[in-house]
């Protein structure tokens, strides 16, 4: 009895998105990487191989973060404190690109300076010759000025810039289009509005090809179902030819995963959640490697452990199979 | 694939007779179209339309359920290839290998720990299926004594798994009355295992390394009159598991192809290292495995397995949603503040983790608003003053704190007058709208 395969044929494909410039493209950094370009739904290489595979960036600070878990501050030890050793060792410790998450205040307790962003971010930029993605805070107003200057002081670098919302796009945008960046552009779970950000930023002017789409997920039990879902029906979308949709997609299982309780606590929890460390980078990994399934070309992690097994992972699901 | 109403009605008579107890035979078409009835009810159907029209009525992917004294199993009965198209339907098994080479002492000692091993995720008790037992001694004596330390302890469903019929044999004679599963059959043995499978009435999992050798061996089965099949297509790295269970599935629902409408079993113990065996484990979760054999049981990984599982598991049309009730954070007293919040398991972990992460103390009152959020529940009509009232009361939160004041989400600040009518008592205060903004409110406004 004899099957044949069913195979799908899609008119649409997902853009490719090239973050960092080397020296001849006007950056510093010693390679680029590419992600998208797919043109059938996650791994299924008997259809097509994919071009590129999915990336793991690696989440530092500019400071110390204190409230991450006492797990992730021991393992990073030392290099917590400098965003350039931090970088260095998330370089060895396997990531592709690099995120640098910029912090609302300094350690002295008074907000972040755009002088003090520059100088970590350039920081970064001279310890490791990966990619970089720059995060603000998270407040409109810090992100916007943190971000331009950022933006300025590394013109040429085509670092992303992130992270544009609904309510605080333009000046990100503005400063990515005057610099030769690329930005993300994130949307709560929700395949519409998702579209639409990516419109908004694309009307502004910025080529499609310098947006990567953060369709927010939720951690593994903490609503990872509702991100997973939309991530499969945005790639499906995207493949059936919506063009907002074809953009790649980042996520960020690292931070969603580390601020579960399961992961950031580690005393009087129930036996039943067993040992400690374990469990939470069991749980960053699991969510990470679910979305990627469901079509994640960047997951942005924490834990150096996680990386390693995610990468792994990584190469299995890109090996094509020779009996298939 | 299941036959439209119209396809149905022109394999029947179409007289009209009505001895079906409907007045056309169109009208009971449509009813036999929706399962609403049983083609019984028809004594004048023909023989042919008969075998054409229960076969279209089978499941695209069979139903197997294991089976042991009070325990039961099931895999299989999918109908789409993404849960945000309908939902998945039966939970894959979970189960933990344990091989004849361990003595009993150890199996037992293994079998308890995963046997009694339970974990609460929002209100729901956890816990995994079963057990498999690999006669790697390959004698059944051995084989014989390993299942015979795994029944003194737990009465779980089996998975017995051997490719020598003689010693499959002694396995099935100890276990007679339950329904395990049998791995497994292959290009060799499948006539013997097959005759072991009907008369022990057990389920028989085949195995091949390709699609083709899969189907051929279900054909043959299947002729032979074993009915319940499990697929084992022993994938062993994830690129090619994703590629071969995407295949089996897509087979079995858009080309009704039969030969492979069965459930997957998968075995992520199989993976080169421990650290990989909770990924595959993972994968095989969300992408179409019904049978799960791991070989390595730690509380640590189970508990993410089995929350991922409720996840993707979880019908996309009704959300997970916790046990309404007075939700104690970190540790509150009769000073402490009392929260209002819904019962959609989302909106609830917002809450309770940014109240829990700030180390304050507080009473989170979670109302019944049928699974939804704040503000679509309140819109809805599920999440208005009298609900909140009636939680506050039924769960007699006034006997717990001192001060009776309670904060309501901003979203719904509109119903502040409200709940002052139907909580005279009770002073009413208008919290923030997001749950990240709750720690500073308590702080500052309490």
């Amino acid at each position: 009895m004899s099957a044949e395969i069913p195979k799908d044929s899609w008119s649409g494909t997902v853009r490719t998105v090239t973050l960092g410039a080397t020296p001849a493209e006007g950056g510093t950094r010693s390679h680029v990487v590419t992600v998208g370009g797919q043109k059938t739904l996650p791994f299924m290489h008997f259809e097509q191989v994919a071009p590129n595979r999915p990336v793991v960036a690696v989440e530092i600070k500019d400071r110390c973060p204190e409230d991450w878990s006492p797990l992730l501050l021991e393992v990073w030890g030392d290099a917590a404190i400098s965003p350039a050793a931090w970088a260095k060792q998330a370089e060895a410790a396997g990531a592709h690109v690099l995120v640098l998450a910029l912090s609302l205040t300094g350690d002295d307790g008074k907000p972040t300076t755009p002088q003090a962003a520059v100088a970590a971010t350039k920081a970064v930029l001279e310890a490791s010759g990966l990619p970089l993605l720059v995060f603000g805070p998270g407040q409109a107003e810090a992100d916007n000025e943190l971000l331009v200057a950022v933006a300025e002081a590394t013109k040429g670098e085509r670092i992303a810039l992130g992270i544009c919302e609904d309510k605080n796009y333009r000046t990100i945008v503005a400063a990515a289009l005057a610099n030769g960046h690329c930005v993300t552009a994130r949307s709560p779970m929700d395949v519409n509005l998702a579209k639409q950000l990516n419109i908004l930023i694309h009307d502004m002017g910025l080529p499609l090809d310098r947006i990567l789409m953060d369709p927010t997920t939720g951690a593994l039990g903490y609503g990872i179902e509702y991100g997973y879902s939309v991530m499969e029906r945005l790639r499906l979308a995207a493949l059936q030819g919506d063009a907002m949709t074809q953009l790649p997609m980042i996520v960020t299982p690292g931070f969603e995963a580390w601020k579960t309780k399961e992961s950031k606590v580690g005393r009087d929890v129930p036996e039943a959640w067993g040992d400690w460390r374990e469990r939470a980078i069991t749980w960053e990994t699991l969510t990470a490697v679910t979305l990627i399934e469901s079509g994640a070309d960047i997951v942005v992690l924490r834990h150096p452990e996680s990386v390693r097994r995610v990468r792994q992972a990584i190469d299995d699901l890109m090996t094509v199979p020779e009996t298939v | 694939m299941a036959l439209s109403g119209i396809q149905i009605y022109k394999l029947l008579p179409q007289t009209n007779c009505k001895d079906c107890g409907f007045p056309t035979c169109l009208a009971f078409a449509m009813k036999l179209a929706a399962k609403q009835v049983e083609l019984a009810a028809c004594p004048h159907v023909g023989d042919d339309a008969k075998a054409q029209l229960s076969e279209a009525s089978e499941p695209p992917v069979r139903l197997v359920s294991l089976k042991s004294n009070g325990y039961e199993v099931k895999a299989g009965n999918e109908v789409v290839l993404f849960r945000h198209e309908k939902t998945f339907y039966n939970k894959p098994g979970l189960f933990i290998r344990l091989r004849d080479t361990e003595s009993p002492d150890e199996i037992k000692t293994r079998v308890a720990a995963a046997d009694g091993y339970k974990v609460i995720y929002v209100g729901r008790e956890l816990a995994l299926d079963g057990f498999a037992v690999e006669a790697a001694s390959r004698t059944p004596a051995a084989f014989s004594a390993a299942i015979n330390a795994v029944r003194q302890i737990s009465h779980r469903p089996l998975i017995l798994i051997s490719r020598d019929p003689a010693i499959m044999a002694a396995g099935l004679r100890l276990v007679d009355g339950e329904r395990p599963l049998m791995v497994g059959a292959d290009a060799a043995n499948w006539q013997a295992m097959g005759d072991l499978a009907k008369q022990h009435g057990a389920a028989l999992a085949v195995t091949a390394d390709t699609l083709d050798g899969l189907a051929d061996l279900t054909v043959k089965l299947k002729d032979l009159g074993v009915q319940d099949l499990v697929l084992d297509p022993t994938a062993q790295r994830l690129g090619a598991s994703l590629a071969l269970n995407t295949q089996i599935r897509r087979l079995a629902l858009r080309k009704n192809f039969r030969p492979l409408g069965y459930p997957v079993i998968a075995f992520p113990g199989d993976a080169d290292e421990p650290a990989q065996e909770s990924i595959l484990a993972a994968h095989a979760i969300a992408k179409y495995a019904g049978f799960i054999v791991l070989d390595h049981f730690a509380p640590e990984t189970a508990y993410p397995l089995l929350v991922l599982r409720e996840n993707i598991f979880t019908d996309p049309q009704k959300p997970i949603q916790v046990q309404p009730g007075v939700y104690e954070i970190n540790n509150p007293n009769a000073d402490s503040p009392v929260l209002v919040t819904t019962n959609f398991s989302i909106t609830y972990f917002s809450v309770a983790n940014e109240v829990e992460s700030s180390g304050l103390p507080a009473w989170l009152v979670v109302t019944d608003a049928e699974g939804m959020s704040v503000l679509t529940a309140w819109a809805a009509g599920k999440f208005d003053a009298e609900r909140i009232a009636k939680a506050i009361k039924t769960f007699n939160v006034a006997d717990k704190v001192s001060v009776k004041r309670v904060v309501l989400p901003g979203h719904v600040a509109v119903l502040s007058g409200e709940l002052e009518n139907e909580l005279p008592d009770w002073e009413i205060r208008v919290g923030p709208r997001e749950a990240v903004d709750l720690p500073a409110f308590i702080k500052q406004s309490l």
